[in-house]
Formats: structure tokens, C-alpha cells, sequence
């Protein structure tokens, strides 16, 4: 089964007069279970290329179909329930909301698909468990370290056990031991639960854990 | 819901200090409108007030020839033995009191100095008289057949230099037309604390004023104060009094329910300036909050938040923000309303003729007043919290993501 199918896809950005090709013609298929790496030079196209999987953002022309469903035409309000629920995010930035708590960020997915109490508090348990942060439960945001908060961000984006979870380069701001147990948290939620990750990266030691390398450069896939 | 709630309030919390200034606007100024609200209205029901009690009356009955602004002592104009209709009147339940008045207009005069005055002419022993003879500075009040004594007020005693025991000479105009004088002694100074009505009335008793204007046993009204302003239609319909008129309170002071009405609108104005200054600065607090968030809305819209939960995430914020601010509001007003109740607002003279306005106001703050105030506010503020929850709400996510970086 293909999690996500990109068709000829190009996007391109207006700044007054000034276009940027970011995307020039993509092809590509994302199959259920995958781990998949995205590289390229700066500005080759893949944060461009995950925010398009990632119904964040439209093509400028080209298709793109999420589970078989064509997503490129839909507008604001279908794409936010598409996200909602098949769509996991991890940032370069470790984006939580500054006011929640850890327990709180990761419980929000779920309360924002209408789960129930009981259910939200025995999920939110767990995944906390399985990031190794049960203590850290009531930490807010700034009370924790890089490594901490980017975990609970995982934790987040797999709460509702989306059909992909999109990482723009998770590991970029943290440590190389911090690196490393935020890709081994990774590959170990993609090898019990078989969710499909797809992750942009730069960095060689992240590269090494994936399955499967696409290599964009200028809008285009170079290497696959 | 309580998650939005959550999120609302620790951003608040977060931002304390100026979570907390915002309210106070919104406070003070609720505050301020509750205190002007209560002013206008005490001052209004203070005036209504004191001019039914010292001037009007709740029901008068007259010669339907009388004429309030001419005095006329023509007994055509005038009520004719007046204590058998009193008598009747009297006897009906919600009536105080009922009593004869006659009005005539002179002048007295002490030393060199003279004042035009309204001689009023009145039953000393009346309930309805109580007012007056409360107000006694100095002196004694007067009885019904007190042949040569007259009271008079304070501001006309400091005019005229005039102290209890003085006499005073005092010329009226009579029933014929003429003019007749007579000597007085001051038996007494009073004061109603109402400088219109204190300036220009002197009382006598009836029959000495009968008699020194020729009227015998003519009075110009019969004054009729009742327990209630509500009971004045019944009571009116229930007076049999062939060939007189009956006037009541709300027609007689036609010209205080008017200023009301016309103070009424002119704070409604004012009460919209105050609310669409303290808009603003919930306005302008609520977008910088936006503002700051960009990220967290991006983040929020990429887990798949909808704008609509978004904008209610906002409205929550601002609904916090103004029922901080109305609560604080409320207890600023009604504890700036209850200091005023305890030491009044002094105004002095206002000089505000044809109107008996007392020289201190004391604020009267009604139910309706504190939930009209506590309504509107309360909707001015959602209103002024739309539009950054709107400004939240069209974020695209990419550039919200990238804008807060
Ligand atoms: N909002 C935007 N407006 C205009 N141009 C943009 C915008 N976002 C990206 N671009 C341009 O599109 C191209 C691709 O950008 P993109 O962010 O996808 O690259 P990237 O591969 O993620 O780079 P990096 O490794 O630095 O993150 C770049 O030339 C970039 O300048
Ligand atoms: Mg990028």
C-alpha cells in the first residue's frame, strides 16, 4: 500500500516579481512502513517536499494523493482534518506549546480528534513511557533539554498513529548522543508499530539509519 | 473546551502584568460608568425627590383657571374651602397627607435691602409641612394661629442680615389687585438644603396669609403627598372633587423627566467613548498576543487544529481577560458608589433654576444600571476581541511555522 503518491509536483514561490522553482517536477511513492530519508544541499526542495506530503502547504501544479486521496486541491479546513488525522509532524525546532505541559502537548492530537479521557490518559501514559520521560510528565517546555522536548514531540506526532510521520530535520539542533536516541526512538517506532517515517536531513550519522535515501537537488530527484 | 481554556488562561498567566493592565481598563472604566450612571440617577430621583416633597406634591387639586405661573389670587383662580375636600382626601389610604397652600408673591424688605419672595401660606400642624419645620436652623416653627410671625430661609436670612426675633416688613399683592403691608417677626430659619427653593419661599400660617391677601377661605392648591409614586393614578382616580382639576407629580416636573431623559442619553455617549477607549486596549493587547504566538498557531494548525477552534482559543482569552476586568470593575464601582453614599459629592449652588437640586448628590446605583453596564461591556470587549481571533484564524500554517522562527 502507498501511504503517499506525488505526480509530477512543482511549487513554485512568488515573491513580487522574483520566482523561486523549489519544486520543479517530482515524482515519487511513499509505501506504508517505510524509513526514509530526503538529502540534498541547502535549498534543494525538501522542507518544500514535506510541507506538500504534509498538506500544509499546495502544488503549483501536479498531484499529490495521501492514502489514495487527492489532496492537492483541497482547501484550509479539509487539509487541517487530513493532518489531523494521518499526519504526524516532527520540526527542527522542538514545537511544543510553550503553556502545555509534556503530558498536555502530547495529550493534544488526541483531544483534537475527539478521543476519549479514559483512553487519551492510558495513550499519553504509555508514550510517555515509551520516550523514557514518565517523570517529566508536568515539565513544561522550557523545563526540559532539547533532547527531552523533541522526544515528547515524537511522542505527539505518533499519538494518533498517523499513516506518516514527517521529520524536517529533527536532529539538527541537538547533540550527536541526543541525535542518536531521537533516531533510535525513531527506527524503534517504525520497526513495533510499522508507521512510515520520512525525514529531510543533512547529517551523515542521521542518513545511516535509513532504509531508504532520496536525493533532491535544484526541485528535482536526482537519486533514489 | 477545557484545554482552549487552559491554553487561554496560562497565556494570560504567562503575561501576567499585562493580562492584568488590559483588565484594568476595562475596569476602570466600567467603574467610572457605574459611579456616572449612579450619579445621574441619584441626582435625577434627588431632584424628583425633594421637588415632590417641598414643592409639588405627588397630586395637586386646583381651580381649573389656575395658572402656576401667574399667582393670580382672583378667587376664580382659587380653591374654595378647602378643608372639606382635604377631609375626604385624607381619609384614602396611600395618602400622607393633604393640605391647603396659598401662594402669593411680595417683597420684604429690612433695613435698605429687599428680596422678591413666593409668601407661602400653610397649615403649621400638616404632616406634609415636616420637611420645613426638620429644616429649622434657629427659631420655632410656626402654629396655625400665629397672627404676626414668618419663617424664612437661610439664604434669604444671610441676604437680609436677618437673625430669629428680627422684624421684617412684607408687602403682598391682595385679591383685588392691591398691594398691602404688614410688620413680621422671623420666628425661625430653616433649610431644605436646596438652595432654588430656600432662596425665594417664606412661609406664614394659612389664615394670616388669607387674610393679609384678601383671599378668606381661598387656597391656590391642595397638596397631596403620598406613600409611593406608584399609587399616584389610583389615588388620582379615586378623588371626587367636581369642578377642579387634579394634576399629577409627572405632569407638574415635566421639565426634571426631561433633563433626565436628556442626561440619559448624553452618559449613554459618553458611556460609548469610555468603552471604545477601553476596546482598544483589549484590541491591542489580544494582537500582540497573536502576534507572539505566530509559531504556537502554526504548530497548533499543523496537528490539525481548525482555524474555527483556533479563533475560539482567542475568544476564550479576550472572554478571560473581560471577565477579569468586569469582576474587578464591579467591586471598584460598588465600592466607589458606596464611599460616595457615606460622604456624599458636595455640588454646592448648581444655579440650575425651575429644578430643586440639593446641594449634595448622592450616587444611586440600580440593579438595571450595574447590568446594563456589566452587558454592554461585556459585548463591546467580545466585539473588540473578534478581530485578532480573526487575525489568528487566517494564518496560513507554512508561514505561521516559519514566522514565529
Ligand atoms: N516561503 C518561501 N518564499 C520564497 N521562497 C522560498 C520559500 N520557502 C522556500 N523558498 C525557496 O525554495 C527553495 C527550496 O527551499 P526549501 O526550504 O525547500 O529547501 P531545503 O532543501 O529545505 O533547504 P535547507 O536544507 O536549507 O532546509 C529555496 O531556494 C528557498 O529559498
Ligand atoms: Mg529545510
Amino acid at each position: 500500500m502507498e501511504v503517499a503518491k506525488i505526480e509530477n509536483v512543482t511549487r513554485v514561490y512568488k515573491n513580487g516579481k522574483i520566482e523561486t522553482n523549489a519544486l520543479s517536477g517530482v515524482n515519487l511513492t511513499i509505501e506504508n512502513g517505510e524509513f526514509t530519508s530526503l538529502v540534498g544541499p541547502s535549498g534543494s526542495g525538501k522542507t518544500t517536499l514535506l510541507q506538500l506530503i504534509g498538506c500544509l502547504d499546495q502544488p503549483t501544479t501536479g498531484k499529490i494523493f495521501i492514502n489514495g486521496k487527492d489532496v492537492s486541491t483541497l482547501n484550509k479546513s479539509a487539509r487541517a482534518d487530513i493532518r489531523r488525522g494521518t499526519i504526524g509532524f516532527i520540526f527542527q525546532f522542538f514545537a511544543l506549546i510553550p503553556t502545555l505541559n509534556a503530558y498536555e502537548n502530547i495529550e493534544m492530537p488526541l483531544l483534537l480528534n475527539g478521543v476519549k479521557p479514559d483512553e487519551r490518559r492510558k495513550t499519553v501514559t504509555l508514550l510517555l513511557e515509551e520516550v523514557g520521560l514518565s517523570d517529566r510528565a508536568n515539565n513544561r517546555p522550557d523545563q526540559m533539554s532539547g533532547g527531552q522536548q523533541q522526544r515528547v514531540a515524537i511522542a505527539r506526532a505518533f499519538a494518533t498513529h498517523p499513516s506518516i510521520i514527517l521529520a524536517d530535520e529533527p536532529t539538527a539542533n541537538l547533540d550527536t548522543a541526543n541525535g542518536e536516541q531521537v533516531m533510535e526512538l525513531m527506527t524503534r517506532l517504525n520497526k513495533e508499530s510499522g508507521v512510515t517515517f520520512v525525514f529531510a536531513t543533512h547529517d551523515p550519522r542521521v542518513i545511516k539509519y535509513a532504509r531508504r535515501v532520496i536525493t533532491l537537488r535544484d526541485g528535482l530527484i536526482v537519486d533514489d | 473546551m477545557t484545554q482552549l481554556f487552559r491554553m487561554a488562561f496560562r497565556d494570560l498567566l504567562r503575561n501576567r502584568r499585562r493580562s492584568f493592565l488590559s483588565s484594568l481598563a476595562l475596569a476602570i472604566g466600567v467603574a467610572l460608568l457605574m459611579l456616572m450612571f449612579a450619579f445621574v440617577n441619584g441626582e435625577m430621583t434627588g431632584a424628583m425627590n425633594s421637588t415632590i416633597r417641598l414643592q409639588s406634591g405627588h397630586l395637586q387639586i386646583r381651580a381649573e383657571t389656575y395658572d402656576e405661573n401667574k399667582s393670580s389670587l382672583k378667587w376664580s383662580d382659587l380653591v374654595e374651602n378647602p378643608d372639606q375636600i382635604v377631609q375626604k382626601i385624607s381619609s384614602l389610604p396611600p395618602v400622607i397627607a393633604a393640605t391647603p397652600r396659598l401662594f402669593v408673591s411680595g417683597i420684604i424688605a429690612s433695613k435698605d435691602i429687599t428680596a422678591g419672595v413666593r409668601v407661602i401660606g400653610i397649615d403649621p400642624t400638616s404632616k406634609a409641612n415636616e420637611p420645613y419645620r426638620l429644616g429649622l436652623l434657629e427659631g420655632q416653627f410656626l402654629t396655625l394661629d400665629d397672627r404676626d410671625g414668618i419663617l424664612i430661609g437661610q439664604p434669604l436670612a444671610k441676604k437680609l442680615d436677618l437673625k430669629t426675633g428680627d422684624s421684617i416688613n412684607v408687602s403682598v399683592n391682595t385679591s383685588n389687585g392691591d398691594v398691602s403691608e404688614q410688620s413680621f417677626i422671623v420666628r425661625g430659619i430653616y433649610s431644605t438644603q436646596t438652595y432654588g427653593f430656600d432662596r425665594v419661599s417664606v412661609f406664614m400660617a394659612l389664615p394670616k396669609a388669607q387674610t393679609i391677601s384678601g383671599t378668606e377661605n381661598h387656597a391656590s392648591i391642595i397638596f397631596i403627598l403620598l406613600n409611593d409614586n406608584a399609587q399616584t393614578d389610583s389615588v388620582k382616580n379615586a378623588i371626587q372633587a367636581p369642578g377642579y382639576k387634579i394634576v399629577t407629580w409627572t405632569e407638574m416636573n415635566d421639565l426634571i423627566i426631561q433633563t433626565e431623559n436628556f442626561a440619559n442619553s448624553y452618559i449613554n455617549m459618553f458611556a460609548f467613548i469610555i468603552l471604545a477607549i477601553t476596546a482598544t486596549v483589549i484590541t491591542n493587547t489580544l494582537i500582540m498576543a497573536v502576534f507572539e504566538r505566530t509559531r504556537e498557531i502554526g504548530i497548533l494548525s499543523a496537528i490539525g487544529m481548525k482555524a474555527s477552534r483556533i479563533m475560539g482559543m482567542f475568544l476564550m482569552e479576550s472572554s478571560l481577560l473581560t471577565i477579569g476586568g468586569l469582576v474587578m470593575g464591579i467591586i471598584m464601582g460598588l465600592l466607589m458608589v458606596a464611599w460616595f453614599n457615606g460622604h456624599g459629592f458636595y455640588i454646592g449652588n448648581m444655579g440650575i433654576s425651575g429644578m430643586l437640586i440639593q446641594d449634595t448628590i448622592y450616587p444611586n446605583l440600580t440593579l438595571t444600571d450595574t447590568i446594563r453596564v456589566s452587558v454592554i461591556s461585556f459585548v463591546i470587549s467580545l466585539l473588540a476581541g473578534m478581530y485578532p481571533a480573526v487575525i489568528a484564524a487566517r494564518m496560513e500554517p507554512v508561514e505561521a511555522l516559519h514566522g514565529g522562527k
